[in-house]
């Protein structure tokens, strides 16, 4: 098929537009499509942006919290990397992840509309998982030094701290070890 | 042709090949305190490079090359690219960026493209779970030696909203020539689209292929496991298998000498063209490949003779092998002599 502009390349393009149920399909080459103003074809990823700021910028009807009520949340920025709220509508990308923290209560409704979820049920880093582990087991060996110091069994309460801050040693020592 | 970029995976047949070409999983992994690359400057992308380079060293020893992207010329980074090992985003800006290859494993981890790391498995055939496997081992190698980004609400953080959770994109390659000749693949494309996936033309402009070869992908990653991902879009997969082998057989019984004609002529062209534009040559090789797999094609060709060919035609594979110089006529006339001698040594 040729392009409908130009007539001498072949068409690559193909748009199809619905106005009032009325159907028209334009058939362009590469060139005249991408001098068209119709489309620009180098534009893909930014209409992906675009589209992505129009879910952000989106008027959330159930809004409760304080964070959007407030007129200031677009200015609202990460401290880590100085991305504003304001930027990210725009860019459509974060800065880095502690941003996830500084716009935390905007991004479950954000993320409802991308995935139709919020939250995570895949895998967990090593790390993570070791953390919860280290943090269950810390949080029982407390129980039981408490119930050791009711028993006025100071000998074993003492061992019992002392376990406790052998597992946070060891947490500390994974962390600064990477 | 011996390259050291070559990803073998098309040289191997895989399981379902009338159809699946190559399954790939994409993983994208940030690290913890560190800037994303889209807020990042160069000193801090040679940086984190650098960082990455000496605390992964190990990979050194499991097969891995390490290249900055500034060291390949650009023919070799186009290579990279037809062979789908990196992405198009990878090829430019390249002072900033780096990649670690594993060419025996189809592994590659690009370093600073959208993300500070994409972690990458692609191999032949209809293969998740065997390539999860390999690939999660991997990260989890990484995940040893590095602090990812990770938030127990929403999983990995990624650069893009869209990867969040799983940040885990799995896709296959398929060629589904019945679909296109019978107008069927619109409907089924458009269908696929309802269970959180996504379709696109490979080889070809916007959603038309060339060579009748799609990509699907899941869309989703915030909510499902990776294996509920996978499955889910292993039966979709499925279902299109089974209508591309239905519209198979019902072209086969209806237009039997149309088919054949149109097979026959894609072979001729192919055996005795002097110049083949790279459309031409992918379209007439697709059709080769649907007679390969109907039986429409009596001669003795290479059952693999499509996958084989599908990187090594084009351009940068084409400069990369016969001479960087070659302007678009003389890669017109050297693709088809490619061809032409293995068609005619059967």
């Amino acid at each position: 098929m040729l392009c409908d502009r130009c007539g001498e390349n072949e068409a690559s393009v193909h748009l199809t537009r619905i106005i009032n149920g009325q159907k028209e399909e334009i058939h362009l080459c590469e060139d005249c499509a991408r001098k068209s103003s119709k489309l620009n074809s180098d534009d893909n990823n930014l209409s992906f942006q675009s589209l992505l700021s129009g879910i952000l910028n989106h008027n959330f009807s159930n809004q409760d919290s304080s964070f959007f009520s407030n007129k200031n949340s677009e200015k609202v920025i990460c401290p880590n990397c100085g991305l504003s709220y304001q930027e990210f509508t725009q860019s459509g990308l974060f800065g880095c992840g502690e941003c996830f923290k500084v716009f935390d209560k905007k991004l479950d409704d954000l993320f409802k509309r991308i995935h139709g979820n919020t939250r995570h049920s895949g895998k967990y880093p090593l790390s993570f998982k070791q953390k919860i582990e280290a943090e269950s087991e810390i949080n029982q060996l407390k129980i039981d030094m408490q119930t050791a110091v009711e028993n006025e069994d100071f000998e074993r309460a003492a061992k019992i701290r002392d376990e406790i801050h052998a597992i946070k040693d060891d947490m500390e020592e994974e962390q600064n070890g990477k | 042709m011996e390259n050291k970029f070559v990803n073998s995976w098309q040289m191997e047949a895989g399981k379902e090949k009338d159809v699946i070409l190559s399954s790939r999983i994409r993983l994208a992994r940030n690290l913890k305190k560190y800037k994303f690359p889209n807020k990042s400057n160069d000193l801090e992308k040679n940086k984190l490079i650098d960082m990455l380079r000496s605390k992964l060293d190990f990979l050194n020893d499991s097969g891995f090359e390490f290249y900055l992207m500034s060291d390949l010329d650009e023919v070799e980074r186009e290579v990279l690219h037809e062979e789908h090992l990196i992405s198009r985003g990878h090829t430019e800006s390249t002072t900033t960026k780096a990649l670690f290859l594993n060419n025996t494993n189809h592994l590659s981890i690009m370093i600073n493209e959208e993300d500070h790391l994409r972690l990458q498995i692609l191999k032949a055939g209809f293969e998740f779970s065997k390539i999860w496997e390999v690939i999660d081992q991997l990260d989890n190698q990484l995940d040893k030696k590095l602090e990812y980004a990770f938030s127990d609400k929403w999983g990995y953080l990624t650069s893009c909203p869209t990867n969040v959770g799983t940040a885990m994109r799995a896709s296959v390659m398929c060629h589904l020539p019945a679909l296109v000749l019978s107008g069927r693949i619109d409907n089924i494309l458009g269908a696929v689209g309802k269970f959180g996936l996504t379709v696109r033309g490979v080889a070809g402009e916007g959603s038309s292929s060339e060579a009748e070869l799609f990509q699907i992908s899941n869309q989703i990653t915030l909510g499902f496991n990776e294996k509920e991902i996978m499955e889910k879009l292993e039966s979709v997969i499925q279902q299109i298998i089974t209508e591309e082998r239905k519209s198979r057989e019902y072209l086969l019984r209806n237009n039997y000498i149309k088919l054949k004609d149109n097979v026959a002529r894609s072979f001729g062209i192919l055996k005795y063209a002097y110049q083949l534009e790279e459309a031409e040559a992918l379209k007439y090789l697709s059709r080769i490949k649907f007679g390969q797999d109907t039986n429409l094609i009596k001669e003795n060709i290479d059952q693999d003779l499509f996958s084989k060919l599908l990187f090594k035609i084009k351009d940068a594979h084409l400069k990369y092998n016969f001479g960087n110089n070659l302007n678009q006529e003389k890669l017109n006339i050297k693709r088809a002599e490619v061809i032409r001698n293995i068609l005619n040594e059967e």
